[in-house]
């Protein structure tokens, strides 16, 4: 076979006590897509940090196109023709496509945007993106965005491409969309590699496959010979089943009554448009729309923390049977009236938890109120906070390390953990599985199924179809701040909700 | 291949987080930023004035805790630096850049001197006081409300804000001394030299000693008020992430304003101390820089109160000890600035050491590499 283009040799990397990467192998060649699998935490971004020059190995080699590469900086990542898409997009909001695209390189000719923007329609246009170079970056969606990320390596003249989890912000659509423009690189002879750990992806997508587990190199496979339950083994290092048992809801009465909700946004446009819906003691309701189509506002306005325009939040007492009306109250005073309302947010550490402080702190923030005293109780909290240790098996140091130190799975158990503790009546979840690993993902469909057994109401927004039509009693698919249906989960199937949830973008709302 | 020999070399250095450093560790690095700060200081002091060093770091010491006099002026200074430090931290924590504890203090001395001015003997001592102290605590905080409710309600920047609260209150001090002193010197002299009303009395025959306890059990209540209260707790909340505490239910407005009113309270006491115990006299520099040296120890202290007590006695330390050998040696007070700098710069450095880690390539490495 031809020289890989990329070559990793007994790569290490070690932060303080952690092994990071522990003598990893991986080669690439043009011409291919690679896909790097593993669960979170096994090493994946760091070594491609290493590529990228964002770290420095502490042993190991690389080899470009079969010399020793030493790559101090991104920069030098760049002069080897390395480039790198991260998660979380670094691009100046205010300036267009074109002008983010440019920023940073130094070019010994005049800065002629005219000539920028023709050299960015070429590329747009090889590789069939659909840009508009002089759009500005803070009109985009973000899979907009992530094309300007793309087109800013290509740009800057990259051979090996590498894409840290590209496909978990973009919709169905988007996803299939940036395949083929994968596939329309590989073929131009680009080198490839995708960091992720969804295995239908994987087989979709790659040639080959290597698999990281704890930082170790575990073994590179071909796409074509290998199976899901192959792979999963390689990753997870034991066998495991990936089913969600549904049980039927257990007699289900109305807890919470939604009638002609309206929010509207800074702007005055309205983000909840007359939404009305029953969430029921004892299922789960799963909540289906393209992301950004409300479900966030709807929570929020369910939970006190956005302004209810119009409409009202009507919450059905099981034990004393009073109705209460939630709107217009502040969440202090939703749990005064005795509503036991949890709400894991899809922002953890922007929202829900406290970066900086430790999982003590954190658990006590629901319950640091409570007692006439000036000062805080710390013992329940601690008590709680090893109790949800060592039944979700959360990995950390200690209870007092603090939690942006964890892990994003361990950081979900955590807040998940706190929520499920106060046994709610009412238990809201979004997207609690974003950027989970698998088992870490069924640890919390088991949770939520756990809570519904409980009698709770789940309410569950989700992004993954498979899992909503496995998972839920009733389906709702919401777009553009409506309902577009509620679907039986049992009956439903994925082409019907992917059909009303674009439903919205291309006929006006449902009947 | 060209581009590859152009990066052919390892790098010399490079550069890793630590996880965590053990206890022991970190203070032999702090131990040793400080022999290297003083070393890097006697080299300096042999270069520019031939002095023996260790005559000059000895004398430095002695002009700090030379003699129960000097000991007592140095305690004094650093209560109210510490005083000032501890007004600022709990905004601090909140990460609301309260840049204003100057001004705050200026207003808060405004309204002690003014409250002197005015009764002169009229009143009893005892109840001058509590005017004295309730006056001082109650500018300090509209000092500091002003900008905490601006912040709160329209989100201006409360940095520039509270900068700018400074150079009111200073020209306010400005404009009632020119009021009080119609002879046009701009000085005001010492307030009540005779009947002493509205001074602080001597405790066990030390001047300074009330201004000095009061601040030590002001930090310890901070310390206890920050660490274990529910408002700490929710200071901390807010500190670090608002969207956290708007989620669970705290009232962030609230907060804020609450916060801001105990820092700026703590300012018109600290105010109120200077012009009561220490000074009896307001100038426009009555807190003298310390509204800002406050923030630099509460940094270093990382925000503990308890460990103010250490920060502060060291920039005090310093600050004494270098005016000292200015006056000493007959060196220009520069030289002493120099030197309280390299200090500082050592001890603010080497946290970047306990932080991260260097490594050095190692050359049997490269050797190994070639073959």
């Amino acid at each position: 076979m031809a020289t890989a283009s990329i070559e990793l040799k007994d790569i290490s990397k070690r932060f303080g006590r952690i092994l990071a990467n522990d003598k990893v192998c991986l080669t690439a060649y043009s011409g291919e897509i690679l896909a790097l699998l593993g669960e979170n935490g096994s090493g994946k971004t760091t070594l491609m940090n290493m590529i990228s020059g964002i770290y420095y190995p502490d042993e190991g080699q690389i080899l470009i196109n079969g010399e020793e590469a030493v790559i101090r900086s991104p920069k030098e990542a760049f002069d080897y023709g390395i480039g790198m898409i991260h998660q979380h997009f670094k691009l100046v909001d205010i300036f267009s496509a074109a002008e983010n695209i440019v920023l940073g390189l130094n070019e010994h000719r005049r800065y002629n945007l005219k000539e920028i923007k023709a050299r960015v329609s070429e590329i747009i246009e090889k590789y069939g993106f659909e840009l508009d170079p002089s759009k500005k970056i803070y009109d985009m969606s973000v899979s907009e965005k992530q094309t300007v990320e793309i087109i800013k390596v290509l740009y800057r003249g990259a051979d090996i491409l590498i894409l840290d989890e590209p496909t978990a912000v973009l919709t169905l659509q988007e996803i299939q969309k940036l395949f083929e423009i994968l596939r329309r690189m590989r073929d131009d002879g680009k080198t490839i590699i995708i960091i992720t750990h969804k295995l239908q992806e994987v087989l979709e997508l790659s040639d080959r496959v290597t698999v990281l587990r704890k930082g170790r190199y575990i073994g590179t496979v071909d796409t074509a010979s290998t199976s899901e339950s192959e792979l999963t083994e390689m990753m997870v290092g034991k066998k495991i089943s990936l089913n969600i048992t549904r049980t039927e809801p257990n007699n289900p009465t109305d807890r919470l009554t939604v009638s002609g909700l309206e929010c509207i946004d800074r702007d005055g446009r309205k983000v909840i448009d007359g939404v009305s819906f029953t969430a029921r003691s004892g299922e789960i309701l799963g909540i289906a729309g393209i992301a950004g189509s409300g479900q966030r506002e709807l929570l929020e306005a369910i939970a006190g923390l956005q302004h209810i325009q119009n409409g009202s939040v009507v919450y059905h007492d099981p034990k004393t049977g009073i109705d209460e009306e939630l709107r217009g109250k502040s969440p202090i005073q939703i749990r005064e009236l005795g509503v036991r309302l949890s709400f894991v947010p899809e922002d953890r550490l922007g929202m829900g938890l406290v970066g900086n402080m430790d999982i003590i702190d954190n658990m006590m923030l629901r319950s640091y109120k409570r007692g006439r005293s000036m000062f805080v109780e710390r013992k329940g909290p601690k008590d709680l906070a090893n109790t949800i240790i060592e039944q979700l098996e959360v990995v950390t140091p200690s209870a007092e390390t603090p939690v942006r130190k964890l892990s994003g799975g361990n950081v979900q158990k955590v807040l998940v953990g706190r929520e499920i503790s106060a046994s709610p009546t009412v238990l809201m979840a979004a997207y609690p599985v974003r950027g989970l690993d698998i088992n870490s993902s069924y640890a919390i469909y088991n949770l939520l199924n756990d809570q519904k057994k409980n009698g709770a109401s789940v309410i569950f927004v989700g992004e993954d179809l498979d899992v909503l039509v496995e998972l839920c009693d009733r389906i709702m698919v919401i777009g553009s701040g409506r309902i577009m249906g509620i679907l039986d989960g049992r009956t439903a199937s994925k082409n019907e909700i992917g059909f009303l949830m674009t439903k919205s973008q291309h006929g006006g709302p449902a009947e | 291949m060209n581009r590859t020999e152009k990066h052919q070399r390892e790098p010399l250095i490079h550069i890793t987080r630590r996880a965590d450093i053990p206890l022991a560790k970190a203070w032999l690095i702090r131990l040793a930023a400080i022999v290297s700060a003083l070393i890097v200081c006697s080299l300096l002091i042999v270069a520019i004035t031939n002095y023996n060093p260790i005559e000059v770091f000895v004398k430095m010491a002695e002009g700090s805790l030379g003699s129960p006099r000097k000991l007592m002026f140095l305690l004094q200074e650093l209560s109210m630096l510490l005083c000032i430090s501890v007004a600022v931290t709990p905004a601090f924590k909140m990460k609301f850049w309260n840049l204003g504890a100057e001004g705050q203090v200026l207003v808060g001395g405004l309204a002690s001197a003014a409250c002197m001015f005015y009764a002169k003997d009229s009143i009893p001592n005892a109840l001058l006081i509590f005017l004295m102290l309730a006056a001082g605590i109650a500018s300090g905080m509209i000092w500091a409300l002003i900008p905490a409710v601006f912040k709160s309600v329209w989100g201006t920047n409360e940095s520039l804000f509270t900068l700018m609260m400074n150079y009111v209150a200073m020209q306010l001090v400005a404009f009632f001394i020119m009021v009080w002193v119609p002879n046009g010197s701009n000085v005001m002299g010492i307030i009540n030299m005779n009947s002493q009303n509205g001074w602080l009395p001597d405790l066990f025959g030390q001047k300074y000693l009330i201004n000095i306890i009061i601040v030590f059990i002001l930090t310890v209540v901070m310390f206890i008020y920050l660490k274990y209260s529910k408002q700490g707790y929710e200071i901390s909340v807010v500190g670090g992430s608002q969207n956290t505490a708007r989620y669970i239910g705290i009232d962030v407005k609230k907060v804020i304003i609450r916060t801001m009113l105990i820092s700026g309270a703590i300012c018109g006491l600290a105010g109120f101390l200077l012009v009561s115990g220490t000074n009896h006299t307001i100038s426009k520099e009555l807190a003298g820089g310390m509204g800002f040296t406050a923030i630099m120890v509460s940094w270093l202290a990382k925000f503990n109160p308890l460990l103010m007590i250490v920060t502060s006695f060291l920039i005090v330390f310093l600050q004494r000890g270098a005016g000292e050998i200015a006056t000493a040696f007959r060196l220009n007070t520069s030289v002493a600035d120099i030197i309280t700098g390299i200090i500082i710069f050592f001890i603010i450095g080497c946290e970047f050491f306990i932080n991260y880690k260097i490594n050095f390539r190692t050359s049997k490495e490269r050797r190994e590499a070639k073959q």
